[in-house]
């Protein structure tokens, strides 16, 4: 009987139901080629010299992955979070702590060594057991209540990594943290060596980092599509509509809303134990408020609610902070070395040089880009079709509703 | 079970919240307070209640803008700070403009002067918050909620900007212009002068401030649209002109902070107001967003919390204690310490 209204499942299915008119797929399929492609690219174009901007790129994707996690709390459940890089540096601490020589010196007086892989899912669930500590107490509150103390916990955790000297070295950071190493691993020409069954592959290279990163980032990916279209991804979507509505129809609120926050975290312990594997050192800086508002930025740019929107925002916004205007004012100096204007680069009375010049114009591009995007583009790069349509929707009610009254 | 915690989180919210903060205050000044007293004097109390009153003043000065923005257009006004420091910036040079300069100026001409150049600033200051009211935040008024909060960031970074360019990474000096007599109580111990004079300028700016806003005509538009906007445009009354008037007011009062900052610390710089601003809002939340009375108690009480615990625990955490306490405040009394229950609208 079942036999007759199953619909046939197989591969072929699975790929005849992509629906290629749809502009997220489009994005997906871009996204994940320009991936495949990159290094390759990268390192044919530099001429084999482009695996620092591989790393770069590797980096990036822990910025996308960030930018996902706090989509689920910001873009899906509709809860504003402002202390987000919090939960990102108990994923970072998490690792350090635990795969490096760091506990030695600790009155525990004994080194922890535990496989990355194993941190990974240690960190996602630490991250998410303060996200649910802070976030059962605090999820009646009203919205920006609740944006708020996010911001206090925000600012309380970098700082309480960085006054607890006896365990995490304060300022200094936790260097020289544990290589992740697959147990077994095919080598082959492609990494300049016979064809071969490596044991103990160690991740060294940023390239390998990089594949590692597109892998997490295409499981994450599909992960978040099918929890965004779940009972539970509805469930948020109606609470963020209309809080009292969605209640009326049977949603428990403030489960649901503690789930977004708790899931949310985890995805920023995930990033952090990540982040902190490809650095091999953690240290509290790294964690302040600029990093949660870097990572708004990137959800609500990208497109709040859309995942391809909020992966192209984040992207965006790595390669201009991250990219561009880092290197901008060395790039500037050289240009004009290079056309003739090197007088330009050399300080002179109140002229501080092309390149110090540049770098103490970054902070104000940085804010001309941000206010402008907004202004052109408040919904978002890549607005979520559903709420664009709501949004415009809602806009031409009232505009009537104000030609009536007036 | 879940409805066993729900009705603990609702007999937290209530009467029975506020008590467990007056307990966990009381158990504070008893178990910290009092103790340094004893052992290190009254005359030393006194010293530090006076300093954490001075800056306490400062931050209720610029709480206040916080508070009136959001009372209005419930926007958290990230660039606030930055307006604050842009204030002790716009100053520098009208001080010298009025030749001040420090240690030769006094009497007559160091009040009048003074006078001058936080009118004069306070102005300008004003009139370019409502221009970057203008620019950034009012066309984005039916936009969703989180993209005024976006370009309140970008506007942050535009004002550091501005003043990073013209003055450098670097901390500059501002002149000390105030008398440094400083009142003895007991051996070792004093209130300085311009603790006093601190605390006498801002206690000032927030009178006239609080009777604005319950006696004018414009103070009380500002106090309807804040209740309901759509009702008070249904009053006649012109809620853009409200609006920027709000930014105007915040603004001119963090002018006045920042001027007043520079003339305590003697010490300035272009990133200042992102520390200061996000403890600012912190102080605007603990007395009641939205709430101007709350805001200047807020700023009083988190200018002791520092002061005593720079003083009695440790500087480096200072911070996390303000934020714990901002936290704590927020789970016992939602509503902060003079806030209204509103609800959600």
């Amino acid at each position: 009987m079942s036999e007759a209204v199953t619909p046939r499942r197989g591969p072929r299915g699975w790929v005849s139901r992509i629906d290629w008119r749809d502009r997220n797929t489009t994005t997906f399929a871009v996204l994940l080629g320009l991936a495949i492609v990159f290094p390759g690219l990268v390192q044919f174009a530099t001429g084999g010299n482009g695996t620092y901007l591989v790393s770069t790129a590797a980096d990036a994707g822990v910025y996308v992955l960030l930018a996902l996690g706090l989509n689920v709390v910001v873009g899906f459940a509709g809860l504003l979070d402002l202390g987000y890089a919090a939960f990102f540096a108990i994923g970072a601490y998490t690792y350090a702590m635990l795969a490096s020589n760091r506990l030695a010196v600790t009155p525990l007086h004994h080194a922890v060594h535990i496989p990355f892989w194993l941190l990974l899912l240690v960190a996602v669930f630490v991250a998410a057991l303060f996200g649910a500590l802070l976030g059962a107490p605090t999820l009646r509150l009203r919205g920006d209540y609740l944006a708020i103390v996010t911001l206090g916990f925000g600012e309380i955790v970098p700082r309480v990594f960085r006054n607890l000297a006896t365990w995490t070295a304060g300022v200094n950071g936790i260097s020289a943290l544990d290589v992740p190493t697959l147990p077994a691993w095919i080598t082959g020409p492609w990494a300049g060596t016979p064809l071969a069954i490596v044991r103990d592959f160690q991740f060294i290279d940023p390239t390998a980092f990089y594949v590692l990163m597109v892998a997490l980032l295409v499981v994450i990916v599909v992960l978040i599509n099918n929890l965004q279209r779940s009972r539970l991804g509805r469930a948020w979507m109606a609470i963020r509509e209309d809080e009292v509505a969605a209640a009326a129809m049977g949603i428990n609120t403030v489960t649901t809303k503690l789930l977004a926050f708790a899931i949310g975290a985890s995805f920023s312990g995930f990033a952090g134990c990540f982040y902190g594997a490809k650095l091999s050192l953690v240290s509290p800086e790294n964690f302040s408020f600029v990093v949660s508002v870097t990572i708004l930025l990137m959800v609500v740019l990208g497109g709040m609610g859309n995942i391809p929107g909020v992966m192209v925002g984040a992207l965006a916004i790595y390669v201009i902070d991250f990219y561009v205007l880092t290197n901008l004012p060395s790039w500037v100096s050289g240009a004009a070395g290079a056309v003739g204007l090197g007088f330009l680069n050399q300080p002179q009375g109140a002229w501080p040089g092309l390149g110090d010049e540049t770098q103490r114009l970054i902070y104000l591009v940085f804010g001309l880009i941000l206010v402008c995007t907004m202004l052109l583009r408040p919904q978002g790069l890549l607005p979520s079709r559903v709420r664009q349509q709501e949004l415009a929707r809602a806009t031409t009610q009232e505009s009537l509703a104000d030609v009536e009254s007036a | 079970m879940l409805h066993t915690l729900r009705r603990i989180r609702a007999t937290l919210a209530g009467p029975l919240g506020t008590a467990v903060l007056a307990v966990l205050a009381l158990l504070v000044i008893v178990f910290v307070i009092v103790p340094n007293v004893i052992s290190q004097g009254l005359g030393l109390f006194v010293q530090i209640l006076a300093y954490g009153v001075a800056d306490g003043a400062i931050y209720a000065l610029i709480a206040l803008g916080y508070t009136l923005v959001y009372g209005i257009i419930e926007l958290i006004n990230f660039a606030h700070g930055d307006v604050f420091t842009l204030g002790a910036f716009v100053s520098l040079p009208l001080l010298s403009a009025f030749g001040l300069v420090e240690g030769k100026s006094g009497g007559a001409h160091l009040v009048l002067g003074l006078l001058a150049v936080f009118l004069i600033t306070m102005l300008v200051i004003g009139l370019v918050n409502v221009a970057i009211e203008r620019v950034a935040y009012r066309p984005l008024r039916n936009a969703p909620r989180l993209a005024p909060l976006i370009t309140a960031v970008g506007m942050s970074f535009i004002l550091e900007g501005i003043m990073y360019l013209w003055r450098g990474a670097f901390n500059v000096h501002y002149p000390d212009l105030l008398p440094g007599n400083r009142i003895p109580i007991t051996s070792g111990a004093s209130i300085g002068a311009k603790d006093v004079i601190v605390v006498v300028i801002a206690a000032l700016l927030v009178g006239l401030f609080s009777l604005f806003l319950s006696r004018s005509r414009l103070g009380k538009a500002m106090r309807a649209t804040a209740q309901d906007r759509d009702a008070a445009l249904l009053m006649g009354i012109d809620i853009n002109q409200t609006i920027a008037l709000a930014f105007f007011l915040g603004a001119v009062l963090a002018a006045a902070g920042g001027i007043i900052f520079g003339l305590y610390f003697n010490s300035i710089r272009f990133d200042l107001g992102f520390e200061s601003g996000l403890i600012a809002f912190t102080a605007a939340v603990f007395g009641g967003i939205g709430n101007v009375p709350g805001a200047a108690l807020g700023g009083l009480v988190i200018g002791l919390v520092q002061a005593f615990s720079n003083a009695y625990v440790a500087s480096q955490w200072s911070d996390v204690i303000i934020f714990a306490i901002l936290i704590l405040v927020l789970v016992f009394r939602p509503t902060g310490l003079l806030g209204m229950r509103v609800p959600e609208k």
